[in-house]
């Protein structure tokens, strides 16, 4: 009867493109608002105003309006500033762009050309197994001739089975990014700025990956999908999200997520006073900016594990409560599998992810910067001790008591 | 005061109690402050002043502004007048003497026989604003109380010369003057 046949593989393959395009997408696209964000809520707190010149007035608005319409927007309200500032990131992008590249004369070129790339790659590679929404079905249908088979479209661009784990492995290897970029240099700043990133970023790992595997040991699952399901639907909703299950491992992870991401107060590697800039003293214009890029995606990428691991992912809770659907957002809205519901949860998901952003900003302008030591104590005397005693106790909890649903 | 010493003396010294020790509830302590701050400059007060559009002198800006340009700030001078409109300048060159970076060039002539109160006045009265290291000894020299220096700051030039003023200008250096007015468009 029809001439041609979507099977569940071509459209699979059509929709996972769309969520690679539209996951690298969202996730450029966070960054310039975050670079924003940053900068307002670091002017905000120190009684400043912060950027809030390069951006669109009321009067630009002009230029999409018909010509004899023009005029008839008055003077004063034209100078209103749209989100004043709100230019400004691409104004740095624009200036960093047409910088000269300046290549020090004792770098090791090839590693000093590849670490940008080194340091972006995993982090870009992670934000693949990443789960950012429920489940879309396309149903059987027929469309203009063409018959769409049934087909399940699960919201994270690759989805593997240990998902989580493929999370863990890549997004470590950025590591190597800084590495690289630090011993290219040719210079000694960049080279203690990477020594420093690399053994806090080693360190961190364990209490992050011990972490990890509390949370994953709960919900029984490395799949990220059976972990936002396995949230949404323990204890009636909000309550099984693994920060009220787990919130000493929550805390933990929070904790090393910051340090994973050489962030304050925890930012040695990059430490002003004491280093320049870190391991990207030497590195100017777009390879300058391709590391910034590195290191807001890698937040970005940190904060949407969080958000997955302990904040029930795209699961709202109050929803999930209902009688009328265990896991989707809407059982009640839309029918699961629903386009609208894949749509909200997506939202969902977003907006937990920038609180948790939002809650990074806001520490950065909070904390001072711990020392050395300090910084290893914590992790390796603090830390760990604290997240494999919780793992122990879990693991207890969970072969005697495999119908408790707190703490395990 | 005295409950306060007491209380300090019973606690353990800083850092040393649990609470220090977990780091957590100073770092909720923080989180409200800077929180508070936010919400304050939001609603209230921030330090900035809109510079090229609003003068740190505008009324309203300075109210909302968290820091005062001080009124003795030491910057460009002004000749006082006196009730006559005339400058009070008897050009007795002691400003001249007193000046370390030898900034000031006066050339006295005789006042006109009506003016009466006094013999001499400046005929030429340039201070070259470039060499002015601004350190106010002109102004305590002074006996006649005729050289001021003025909070006035802002005074880009295009070129040198401009910036060794005359008598007129130095006459009419009025600090609430200094904002540079955009042209409009």
């Amino acid at each position: 009867m029809t001439e041609y046949v979507l099977t569940p593989e071509m459209i699979g393959f059509v929709g996972t493109v769309l969520k690679a395009l539209l996951v690298i997408g969202m996730a450029l696209q966070i960054v310039p608002g975050c670079i924003y964000f940053e900068r307002k809520i670091a002017a905000y707190v120190q009684h400043r105003l912060g950027p809030n010149r390069v951006n669109f007035t009321i009067g630009t608005l002009r230029y999409l309006m018909p010509e004899s319409m023009r005029d008839s927007i008055p003077e004063g309200l034209a100078r209103v500033k749209l989100i004043p500032g709100s230019l400004q990131p691409l104004a740095d992008a624009i200036k960093l762009a047409f910088k000269e590249e300046v290549i020090p004369e004792k770098a090791d070129k090839l590693l000093y050309n590849l670490g940008p790339a080194l340091a972006f790659i995993p982090v870009g590679t992670a934000l693949c197994f990443l789960p950012f929404g429920a489940t879309l079905v396309v149903p059987d249908m027929v469309i203009g001739g063409v018959e769409v088979q049934r087909t399940a479209i699960e919201m994270s661009v690759s989805n593997v089975v240990p998902g989580m784990l493929m999370l863990l492995a890549v997004s470590s290897l950025g590591v190597y990014g800084i590495a690289c970029g630090g011993w290219g240099s040719g210079s000694k700043y960049p080279l203690m700025g990477a020594i420093r990133a690399a053994a806090q970023m080693v360190s961190y790992e364990v209490p992050l990956g011990i972490a990890f595997l509390i949370a994953l040991a709960s919900v029984g699952s490395l799949d990220g999908q059976e972990i936002v399901r396995n949230q949404a639907e323990t204890n009636g909703g909000v309550l099984g999200w693994l920060i009220f299950r787990q919130p000493l491992a929550a805390l933990i992870f929070l904790v090393a997520m910051f340090a994973e991401n050489n962030r304050l107060p925890f930012d040695l590697p990059e430490a002003e006073p004491e280093l320049v800039g870190g391991y990207h003293t030497e590195y100017t214009g777009l390879k300058f900016a391709i590391f910034f890029l590195g290191e807001y995606c890698a937040m970005i990428l940190m904060c949407g594990l969080f958000t997955t691991l302990f904040l029930g992912g795209w699961s709202f809770g109050p929803f999930e409560a209902t009688q009328f659907g265990p896991v989707s957002l809407g059982g009640w809205i839309t029918p699961e599998g629903g386009i609208i519901n894949t749509l909200l949860s997506i939202v969902v998901f977003s907006t937990k992810l920038l609180l948790v952003l939002l809650l990074q900003l806001w520490i950065r302008w909070t904390l001072p910067r711990f020392r050395y030591d300090q910084l290893m104590d914590l992790g390796w005397k603090v830390l760990t001790p604290l997240a494999l005693g919780n793992l122990a106790i879990t693991a207890i909890l969970i072969t005697k008591f495999p119908n408790f649903t707190f703490f395990a | 005061m005295a409950g306060s010493h007491d209380h300090v003396e019973e606690a353990l010294p800083p850092g040393k109690s649990f609470s220090d020790r977990v780091y957590l509830p100073a770092v909720m302590r923080g989180l409200k402050l800077t929180v508070q701050k936010f919400w304050g400059t939001v609603t209230d007060r921030h330090a900035t002043v809109q510079y090229p559009e609003v003068g740190i002198y505008d009324a309203s800006e300075a109210e909302r502004a968290i820091g005062h340009p001080n009124p003795r700030y030491r910057g460009e001078h002004i000749l006082v007048k006196d009730e006559q409109g005339r400058e009070k300048c008897v050009a007795c060159l002691l400003c001249m003497a007193a000046c370390p970076a030898l900034c000031i060039h006066i050339e006295p002539e005789p006042t006109p026989p009506e003016w009466g109160d006094r013999e001499r006045r400046p005929k030429v009265f340039e201070i070259d604003m470039l060499r002015c290291i601004y350190c106010g000894y002109c102004e305590e020299a002074c006996p006649c109380d005729a050289i001021r220096l003025t909070p006035k700051f802002y005074t880009p030039t295009t070129s040198r010369t401009e910036r060794v003023y005359d008598k007129e200008r130095l006459l009419e250096n009025n600090p609430a003057a200094q904002v540079p007015q955009r042209p409009a468009k």
